[in-house]
């Protein structure tokens, strides 16, 4: 029976103002982080301010694990740019580089068609049915600036889903446990 | 204070910070490169000019490009995607730009050359536009850095033109 002395003992020492304390600096590190990703969509004009590459298409120029920086401005979109555009019904992003360009004389707007580095023929196979070109409202944003390896990180947590619980139980078990 | 977590957490926080900040100063020293790079394009041939069965002109020519992109190269170059395009106005577009051929130069070893090339991408217009129709040949080239920011720009050729009737 002397255990279960000790167990309610030490449930009575975990002090109510310290376990506050504790879910309060979470809360504020989850919040700020929140901040500066809504900050950075604000900043870049972009909906998703960083991507990572996915597929070897852009190689040797981009690997698969290396993450994009994005900005979207009102410049028109011109040949040579690498962008990132998402194709009606698809929830993944591609990034290409724009080969062809035709914009019209009065109302701006534009075709564009895009290539993979790394591929052999254009992305006319990844447009959706019957879709010959882009336009300004499927793209997201320009590719600017790149990081190489860091995605790899997100890579592994969304194609093994366990490393991410694990990760997340380490984190709160770290929480749980540190005494400051 | 002196925990083994503690150690293990100051030690990468400091890595991966020292490593952020020689990321972001190895892209600012970009900027202080001093590049010419210079381009001569000329078309040797134009080996076809008809209109397509769903009525949009297209040609086929063959190109001289002589280039030298040495200066582009910097140490934190990882490579420099190069890329010709024939730019031209059309009535209803105030803006054309087809890419003809592109290459991407991994080493500033191969950055001097010149070739001879037919187009890799067809050149198709969205109309029947081009018969005479003045064109620029721009050359534009693409570094990519090992990391950090991407800089693009180009050298525009004009007085080129097509000729007047189909072939």
């Amino acid at each position: 029976m002397g255990w279960i002395g000790e167990t309610v003992d030490s449930i009575k020492s975990i002090q109510i103002r310290q376990l506050f304390t504790q879910a309060i600096s979470l809360g504020m590190i989850v919040t700020s982080a929140l901040i500066i990703w809504k900050a950075l969509m604000c900043v870049t004009g972009s909906e998703s301010p960083v991507v990572v590459v996915l597929s070897g298409s852009m190689e040797p120029g981009f690997k698969r694990g290396d993450i994009l920086f994005l900005h979207m401005s009102k410049d028109p979109i011109r040949a040579g740019e690498i962008v990132v555009f998402n194709v009606d019904g698809r929830d993944i992003p591609i990034v290409h580089r724009v080969i062809k360009v035709h914009e019209r004389e009065n109302t701006g707007d534009v075709d564009v068609l895009t290539k993979g580095d790394n591929n052999y023929g254009d992305d006319r196979l990844l447009y959706a049915e019957g879709q010959l070109w882009l336009h300004r409202h499927h793209i997201m944003g320009r590719a600017v600036g790149f990081l190489p390896y860091v995605g790899w990180v997100t890579i592994i947590m969304t194609e093994k889903p366990i490393i991410k619980y694990i990760l997340i139980g380490a984190l709160g078990l770290l929480v749980i446990t540190s005494k400051d | 204070m002196h925990s083994f977590g503690y150690r293990a957490n100051a030690l990468l926080t400091f890595a991966v910070t020292a490593l952020a900040f020689v990321c972001a100063i190895s892209s600012f020293s970009d900027k202080f490169s001093n590049q010419n790079p210079s381009v001569e394009i000329q078309i040797l041939n134009i080996n076809r000019f008809k209109k397509q069965s769903h009525g949009n002109d297209e040609v086929s020519l063959t190109l001289d490009i002589n280039a030298d992109l040495q200066s582009l190269f910097t140490w934190n170059t990882k490579q420099v995607f190069v890329f010709v395009a024939a730019e031209y106005e059309t009535p209803k577009n105030s803006l054309n730009q087809v890419s003809l051929w592109d290459a991407i130069i991994p080493a500033k070893e191969h950055a001097k050359f010149r070739i001879q090339v037919s187009n890799k991408y067809r050149f198709i217009d969205q109309g029947q536009n081009l018969r005479g129709k003045e064109f620029n040949l721009t050359l534009h080239w693409h570094v990519m850095p090992k990391t950090g920011k991407m800089f693009a720009d180009k050298i525009v050729t004009s007085g080129y033109s097509l000729p007047d009737a189909y072939r």
